[in-house]
């Protein structure tokens, strides 16, 4: 469930900016137009010195200014391909860890029922893999705190020597390791409530979509199949309609009517991707909010450890000037066993610890102030993004029913024409 | 001839009329020389047929008889348990003792009226009766649906029967309909069965024989008929087979529409904002299960029957044929035994005058019943199609309603929300 009540440490103090309506005109988008136009074939060796085709997408931008004033500029255009998008992507995941990452149309089609094409050279998945890349662009360009950063507007902007400059910014080094992390939400000791509350929400989220995508699938499967059989009824009835004379006419109206019933489900289940679709962007939504609350433990647990470190210091320090061995160590023993060491042995140690302990403390300073905003932006990040799931997602319903609508529509139609037809027999 | 099966009560009475030469006095005026009381022309045939909808709506300007079949009771003996029709019998008629009639038979006497019958009339198209057995889907000889689905095709046979010039004047009908008869010792009954079964059996393979020999100079009508009748087997075949293979994809999509349905309650249970239009969702999709099973239902109930009352038919037109065919033969091979032989011509001329004229009122017995049926084929059809086209039309504006009124709930809260 996801908690409203813990949101009172993280919010107090996030800037009004960075809020709840993702509106068009913020930032980046207020200043730029930004579609992906096209796409379009193309062949090429890859890194391994092999032939391949691939599909890239044409960005185009103008200025939103000329276009609002009217003056007919042509856009600026760059070709990108999905690989391409996934880098971009990666990057500002590991530069802003805590934002929520608009998501990618899925690498491979997914979920599918099957008729339904899972080749990625498809037209149709071409087609919805465009209007996916371009939802990404927009999100991204009007994200208050996304849509400023500048290997962004290269992308849209520059289409050669960009790669080389994301990779100068060295964001790889940010990854964390997959195994401090994992470790993290285990041992971490007091994570804020509401991350903890949201990351079990996130699972949810995405356990959900995707049992949900699953049953479309199997229910689109069962809808063409019923609709294509009544496609036998076409074939049937016109070969019937020869044998009668009377019932002919009628027969044969009938079957052409069914053959156009069994036709019209292709498109329908076409139209009913674009639903699939976006339910699979909340997909991909889920598991980035997922990953925001994972970073949250982590600098969450760098600070106890960080912390824990530095008490320990101080501890042995104190054990050191005091000579009272409070807890258990090695030193002690030793002390024991071979007698205390000498006074300028012991004032070097002194001094070594205190640089550690001022190390720590900085260290201290520096895991706490990560953590803070960390908190601060990421809290506000995840408003701003329940709000956009909760209106993109009732819009989604919506448009389902909508298309569910048409759907009777055409049923009504193609069999009360049928119905006019067996009439006639 | 088709098979000759027990029946269990039959009384004394009703083996004599097993005679056929009493057959013949009793039903002279029906069967083959005469075309019965009722009008003679086609197109007047044709005009006592009435577009029905549904077997109990009986037109009630051209009939004077109507019968229900009712009351479906198990009856259980030492060696077999089967089930008991009231069969219930309102006429007019002026040779009936009375107006009403109350009788109880078994599937095994509705076998028995119609082998009769087609043995009288070996060239009138008789209704088929539902299956002995189903196979497919394994249903249970005495499963309520079985026992309802079977009841109406019995009542729809006796209603043909009825409805049809010449075969409703039939002894053997009225007898079916009127007599009480009381249970016999059944091995007796059996073993007398069994022996006319066996005489019958001789003819009909004699009969059969002939029909092998083939017919010479099958006349151009009943060629064109004989491939009316193949195609039109073919072609209901057909339909009969999309029909259950539409069914069986329904009730695989109503499963999944099921499933998919409490995928979005689920999900509403972890949501604020969105529980709503997600419970509103699932609603609908279960909504829409109800009508598809209702769609199903109908399609089993109207189409399916119909459809396969016709399957059964073209078997009957088949075998229709191949007894016009029959006595074509039995008439040919006498005559080329008149054209051969020297002597005895009187004799023979006798016997081929007799073929000749037996041939020619069932070739004219089968060409007016088989436009009558093609008529009630047409209308039975008509209506069964029809239905399934308006319940389809039905199933997709219930549906219609059902999202459209999420919509509205959803459009208008949003309005209010933002108010």
């Amino acid at each position: 469930m996801m908690a409203e009540n813990g949101k009172d440490e993280a919010a107090a103090g996030s800037d009004g900016e960075s809020s709840l309506t993702v509106e068009r005109d913020s930032n980046l988008l207020r200043r730029m137009e930004i579609c992906v136009a096209e796409a379009e074939k193309r062949s090429g060796k890859n890194a391994i010195g092999m032939q391949e085709t691939f599909t890239v997408y044409l960005i185009e931008t103008r200025s939103a200014d000329a276009a609002a004033e009217g003056r007919a500029q042509p856009p600026d255009s760059v070709w990108r391909r999905y690989s391409e998008f996934e880098l971009l992507r990666a990057y500002l995941i590991l530069t802003y860890p805590f934002f929520v990452a608009p998501p990618l149309p899925e690498k491979r089609a997914e979920f599918v029922w099957h008729k339904l094409s899972a080749d990625n050279m498809d037209p149709d998945f071409v087609e919805r893999r465009r209007i996916g890349l371009e939802n990404f662009l927009l999100r991204v360009a009007s994200h208050p705190g996304l849509s400023n950063d500048k290997i962004l507007y290269r992308f849209l902007t520059e289409e050669a020597c960009w790669k080389e400059a994301v990779y100068e910014t060295g964001f790889q080094d940010k990854a964390d390791s997959r195994l401090r992390a994992f470790g993290a939400t285990f041992r971490v000791r007091s994570p804020q409530k509401c991350f903890i509350d949201m990351k079990q929400y996130s699972e949810e989220l995405q356990s959900h979509t995707s049992q949900l995508l699953r049953a479309r699938a199997r229910v689109a499967d069962r809808v063409y199949a019923v609709y294509k059989v009544h496609g036998n009824y076409g074939r049937v009835f016109s070969e019937w309609s020869g044998v009668e004379k009377v019932m002919g006419d009628g027969l044969q109206s009938a079957g052409h009517h069914m053959d156009s019933y069994a036709a019209s489900i292709d498109e329908i289940l076409e139209e009913e991707e674009h639903y699939a679709d976006q339910l699979k962007e909340y997909l991909c939504y889920a598991e980035a909010l997922r990953a925001v609350c994972r970073k949250h433990e982590l600098t969450q647990f760098e600070l106890e450890t960080a912390s824990q470190d530095l008490v320990s210091k101080k501890q042995q320090r104190d054990e050191l000037a005091t000579g009272m061995v409070r807890t258990f160590s090695f030193k002690g023993v030793t002390n024991k066993l071979f007698g205390q060491e000498a006074p300028e042995q012991r004032e070097a140690r002194l001094t070594m610890l205190d640089e550690l302990i001022a190390e720590a403390e900085d260290s201290v300073t520096v895991k706490t102030a990560e953590r803070e905003e960390h908190v601060q932006k990421a809290w506000a990040d995840i408003l701003r993004f329940k709000e956009e799931k909760d209106r993109d997602l009732r819009e989604a319903l919506l448009s389902y029913a909508a298309m569910q609508i048409n759907m009777c529509k055409k049923g009504m139609q193609v069999w009360s024409n049928t119905r006019e037809s067996f009439l006639k027999m | 001839m088709s098979g000759h099966t027990v029946s269990a009560d039959i009384s004394g009475h009703m083996l004599d009329l097993d005679e056929d030469e009493d057959l013949e006095v009793f039903s002279k005026n029906t069967s083959l020389t005469d075309e019965g009381p009722v009008p003679n022309s086609p197109s007047s045939m044709v005009n006592q047929y009435r577009l029905e909808d549904d077997e109990d709506q009986q037109d009630t300007s051209a009939k004077d008889l109507f019968i229900s079949v009712e009351d479906p009771e198990s009856h259980i003996t030492a060696i077999e348990t089967y089930i008991m029709y009231r069969v219930v019998t309102k006429t007019t008629r002026s040779d009936f003792d009375s107006s009403e009639f109350e009788v109880r038979r078994r599937y095994q006497d509705f076998l028995w009226l119609r082998s009769k019958l087609e043995e009288i009339h070996p060239t009138l198209i008789v209704h088929p009766l539902p299956e002995k057995f189903v196979m497919k889907g394994m249903v249970e000889r005495f499963n309520d649906d079985f026992i309802e689905t079977r009841r109406k095709a019995l009542q729809r046979f006796l209603s043909r029967i009825s409805e049809h010039p010449v075969l409703s004047h039939s002894q053997h009908f009225k007898v079916f309909l009127t007599a009480q008869l009381q249970l016999l010792d059944e091995t007796f009954l059996f073993s007398m069965s069994y022996f006319q079964a066996c005489s019958r059996m001789g003819e009909t393979m004699r009969a059969m024989a002939n029909s092998v020999r083939g017919v010479k100079n099958r006349p151009e009508e009943f060629d064109v008929l004989q491939d009316y009748v193949e195609n039109f087997s073919n072609k209901i075949s057909s339909v009969d087979k999309v029909t259950q293979r539409i069914i069986k994809e329904q009730r695989e999509y109503l499963d999944e529409l099921r499933q998919y349905s409490s995928t979005y309650s689920q999900w509403a249970e972890s949501e604020e904002n969105l529980c709503e239009p997600l419970k509103g969702v699932a609603s609908c999709a279960e909504r829409c299960c109800n009508e598809t099973e209702e769609q199903i239902q109908h399609l089993s109930e109207v189409l399916v029957p119909a459809l396969h009352e016709y399957v059964l038919c073209a078997e009957t037109l088949k075998a229709v044929m191949r007894r016009r065919d029959n006595i074509q033969a039995e008439f040919e091979v006498k005559s080329d035994t008149l054209a051969s032989r020297k002597s005895d011509l009187d004799a023979l001329q006798d016997e081929v005058d007799e073929l000749a004229d037996r041939m020619e009122k069932s070739n004219s017995a089968l060409q007016l019943d088989c436009s009558r049926w093609r008529n009630t084929m047409r209308a039975d059809l008509k209506a069964a199609f029809v239905s399934s086209a308006e319940k389809n039309v039905e199933y997709y504006e219930k549906c219609l309603a059902v999202w459209e009124s999420f919509l509205v709930s959803q459009r208008g809260e949003s309005i209010s929300q933002r108010d």
